[in-house]
């Protein structure tokens, strides 16, 4: 009864939809061997480069490694916000 | 006939490489096929006193190796299944005395008088894990619902992909059914979306394999248990057989019930 309780009143996650949550973190860095730091430098340098040919808003910029399989995938959702001005 | 050379491994020690390696061996021999379990763990033997045949070591893998011992010399017999054997380790001696290449000739020189070896891989990433895979021709990698223990084995997955040994089978080890419906267990969904591979068997956590570990029977000699019966399918699965996964939910009812007929004393 009182773990119904719990569960009714309380916001937090199950213990195993937290280790799951967890496990799933490690095993992505495990396997790429990419810290969320790493990740942070590599979303920098690909703004710098995009920004030559497009104009992106870098707080609407996310990027993420997903699991598909054993296969790690990075995704990267980038809103243009507007056309860059050629010179050329 | 060739034997088919199967490595049990984890990375992560004490998730029940020896006793499910003892099981299935057991189990194999149960259904008529000729087994030899090889204690891999050099340093460290376990395999025997699972088994339940530690006095009657004689002869053991790095002797066999190295020589001072015919090789059947070496393979002892197991107490109640006549067509099960054990080669134990050594105990006296270090990883460093078995190289890959011997683990593979031996088991080449094997495979002829048998069905299945089944080798029991010591923890860890070094030299003994990689005696251990070397001659194997298809990996199971053994996992508790564990957050610690899934990680290492997602490593040891990796690991085995990249030496190009095909994609190893995944038995989960110790699952507590009343806990996964509490929501406090990574259940085995949980475990086969992590690791993304194919499970092979879902062993329940069950009193009676400590027993039985005491007395020296592998539990997966009788089916009157949940963990027997568990490991027996997944003998029957290595066969090529087709049998579902045990419902966890139901089975512990249904022995519940039947302990309680005739009393928990055995």
């Amino acid at each position: 009864m009182e773990n119904f309780i719990n569960k009714i009143f309380s916001r937090e996650p199950s213990s195993a939809d937290q280790a799951k949550d967890r496990l799933r973190l490690v095993l992505i860095n495990d396997r790429t061997d990419l810290s969320a730091a790493t990740l942070e430098d590599l979303k920098d340098d690909l703004l710098e480069v995009l920004s030559r040919y497009i104009k992106i808003d870098p707080k609407s910029m996310s990027i993420d490694i997903t699991q598909e399989g054993r296969q790690q995938r990075l995704i990267a959702d980038i809103p243009i916000t507007g056309p860059i001005s050629r010179k050329y | 006939m060739s034997a088919r050379v199967i490595t049990i491994t984890s990375g992560k020690g004490g998730v029940g490489k020896t006793t499910a390696t003892a099981n299935i061996g057991a189990a194999l021999a149960s259904l008529g096929q000729r087994v030899a379990c090889i204690d891999a763990d050099i340093g460290l033997r376990n395999l025997d006193v699972v088994m339940g045949l530690e006095n009657r070591i004689v002869y053991d893998l790095v002797d066999a190796v190295e020589g001072r011992c015919r090789l059947k010399q070496a393979m002892i017999k197991d107490k109640h299944i006549p067509n099960l054997f054990l080669i134990p380790s050594a105990q006296t001696r270090d990883k460093t005395a078995v190289s890959p290449s011997d683990m593979i000739r031996l088991c080449n020189e094997l495979r002829p008088d048998l069905d299945w070896i089944i080798i029991d891989s010591p923890a860890g990433i070094e030299r003994g894990f990689k005696n251990a895979i070397a001659p194997a021709d298809q990996i199971i990698v053994i996992t508790n619902p564990e957050i610690s223990a899934v990680r290492d084995a997602d490593r040891i997955i990796g690991i085995v992909e990249a030496e190009e040994k095909g994609s190893p089978q995944l038995i989960l080890n110790r699952l507590n059914p009343e806990m996964v419906k509490q929501n406090n267990m990574l259940s085995a969904d949980d475990v086969v979306d992590l690791l993304a591979i194919h499970l092979l068997g879902i062993v329940p956590e069950d009193k009676a394999v400590l027993i039985s570990t005491n007395q020296g029977t592998p539990i997966a000699m009788e089916d009157k248990n949940l963990a027997g019966k568990a490991y027996q399918n997944i003998a029957r699965r290595l066969l090529g057989e087709e049998i579902p996964l045990l419902d966890l939910d139901k089975g512990i009812g249904f022995f519940n019930r039947i302990s309680s007929v005739f009393g928990s004393g055995d």
